[in-house]
């Protein structure tokens, strides 16, 4: 091709190229402006924010708007509950999960196959199916108002796609692997806890950072199955802190972004991770 | 060897406890809920059996209706707004152009906040007085469409509608990329040494392709529109006068502020129906096609 024809064609090119950023920038804009207000608000005071500036910097960066929400609205106090039912839900989900996931990939038993169908239709089930019931079960266990009326659930519900995602794993590991640790003599539980698990540790991150968002994110069981304060979750209490600070946007502002900056950490740190592990859970399941 | 792969006991310290909390926690509530349907019952003492009443008083009571009719327009919404907007961004973003990780990257932020802080954060976004979109239209002309969004029965189901769109366009976009960059690039680079332009292209080769991870897509959202509740539960609690109410804000309110815990379940039994009869349409749509 000469060169000359090539520039030709590669104008209209360039054009579209131009055209298609400026796009891509746009939703870009759309897309993340409305965190970066939050951000905003979240440092500003009522005057500012009432006074017709409301998108832009804040003048003085109020970070008393912070102290205020983790002090007087509580947030330190559901932040603490939150992270405290997400870690102990994870750690029960990724044990139960990888246990089983290896099992059934690679135990022999009559009933694997029908235990693995089973699991998986756990995954078509909507939450709310199970509300009422579990809400009249943990009422007769008095379990209501306690961090396990929402670990249970979360853990049973987080359950069917962490078999499925590691049982995958398990199955792509070459089986030389732990027949050769059974000839130096491992038993099931070595071999299990000391060759195989290392070996799907990208499966037990996946796993990990799906159950993070749905545990730190879930609302209903949360809202239903505690009404004590002190139980509270972030996303009940931010509810609740909004209802109290109704016109100061500024501590809500502050309250919703520590709600959310764990989140965006583990993204910013894991962007790649994070991504892969939400393709391979939907592509999966 | 083979024994210490079939151990009974190994299998059964495996197996057992995930079998039993996900068969307590996940599977049985299912058929307690489908009893409780039956019942007229307010969770005090025993309900009285009343066979399909429940049903047949969903299916003719207007707020029940129009919160079906709601999730339905949901779901439209998702499929023929937020989806075809979600394709033309992965594709895009598939075909190499610079920046590439940095969209893909930044579009995926919303889809990992949590609903409640979205919600919230979209509440002061429709804001009368001080929201980002009324101040938006008046600093472009437009003041006189400035208006108090979530507040009125005609602007509310748009507004509520949009949080999710906007959240999940990205989710969305993630999907189908990862869906277009698995197609081999061969086939692509037969279809440049053809003359096709990337617009045919797109539409023969790329979409085409993309069929296995459009129809996974096509069922999230839908069963995602079907089962929404933490964004209208915080941003109008289905107001106002019920506007924007949706099955699973009125399965809770029923529940959980009435007391009427028969209605309730048959509700969120049929919102179970509704998601697995959805799911094996839009399956069948994707394989006689």
């Amino acid at each position: 091709m000469s060169t000359a024809k090539g520039l030709l064609q590669r104008r209209p090119n360039f054009i579209g190229k131009i055209l298609l950023q400026g796009f891509l920038i746009i939703v870009t804009i759309i897309q993340i402006y409305p965190l970066i207000w939050l951000a905003f608000f979240s440092l500003k005071d009522n005057s500012e924010i009432f006074s017709g500036d409301v998108v832009g910097l804040p003048k003085k960066f109020l970070w008393s708007n912070y102290a205020k929400a983790l002090s007087d609205g509580h947030v330190l106090n559901y932040f603490f509950n939150s992270v405290l039912v997400t870690a102990a839900s994870i750690i029960l989900v990724l044990i139960l999960s990888a246990m089983t996931g290896y099992a059934i990939s690679r135990m022999n038993w009559k009933l694997s196959n029908l235990t693995m169908t089973l699991i998986l239709l756990g995954m078509m089930v909507p939450i709310h199916a199970a509300l009422l019931p579990l809400f009249m079960v943990l009422k007769n266990l008095h379990l209501l108002n306690t961090y396990w009326s929402l670990i249970i659930p979360y853990v049973a519900f987080g359950i069917p796609l962490a078999v499925f995602i590691l049982s995958s794993f398990f199955k792509g590991v070459p089986r030389e692997m732990e027949e050769s640790a059974v000839m130096d003599g491992c038993g099931i539980y070595k071999t299990f806890f000391s060759i195989m698990l290392p070996l799907v540790s990208p499966a037990i991150a996946t796993v990990a950072i799906f159950t993070f968002l749905a545990c730190w994110n879930e609302l209903m069981f949360a809202t239903t199955f505690i009404n004590n304060e002190s139980y509270q979750t972030l996303t009940v209490g931010m509810m609740s802190m909004v209802g109290t600070y109704i016109t100061q946007w500024g501590i809500i502002g502050a309250g919703l972004m520590i709600a959310t900056i764990p989140t965006i950490i583990i993204y910013l740190l894991l962007n790649k991770q994070v991504q892969k592990s939400m393709i391979a859970g939907a592509v999966k399941g | 060897m083979n024994s210490v792969f079939s151990n009974k006991k190994a299998i059964a310290i495996f197996v057992l406890p995930t079998l039993l909390i996900f068969c307590g926690i996940v599977l049985v509530p299912i058929f307690v809920s489908s009893y409780y349907s039956l019942l007229d019952w307010n969770g005090v003492g025993k309900g009285a059996f009343i066979g399909l009443d429940n049903y047949k008083e969903m299916f003719t009571d207007t707020r029940a209706l129009n919160s079906i009719k709601n999730s339905m327009l949901f779901a439209a919404a998702s499929i023929f707004i937020q989806l075809p907007i979600s394709l033309v961004l992965a594709l895009i973003l598939a075909s190499t152009i610079k920046g590439e990780g940095f969209y893909r990257t930044v579009y995926f932020i919303p889809v990992l906040i949590s609903t409640v802080v979205i919600a919230q954060l979209w509440s002061k976004i429709y804001n009368a007085d001080y929201g980002l979109l009324n101040w938006l239209l008046e600093n472009i002309g437009l003041a006189n469409l400035a208006q108090d969004w979530l507040g009125q029965k005609d602007t509310a189901l748009v507004a509520s509608f949009i949080p999710t769109l906007w959240q999940y366009v990205g989710y969305h976009m993630l999907l189908m990329y990862a869906g277009a960059k698995s197609i081999s690039q061969d086939i692509f680079e037969a279809a440049k040494i053809d003359g096709a332009s990337p617009i045919r292209t797109a539409f023969s080769i790329t979409i085409p392709l993309m069929r296995p991870i459009l129809k996974v897509c096509l069922v999230f959202s839908v069963i995602g529109a079907f089962k929404v509740f933490d964004l209208i539960y915080v941003l109008t609690g289905g107001g106002p006068l019920f506007t924007t109410e949706v099955p699973s804000t009125l399965m809770y309110t029923t529940i959980f502020d009435t007391y009427r815990y028969g209605y309730g379940s048959a509700i969120s039994v049929f919102i179970i129906l509704e998601c697995l009869i959805f799911t094996v349409i839009i399956n069948k749509f994707f394989k006689t096609e």
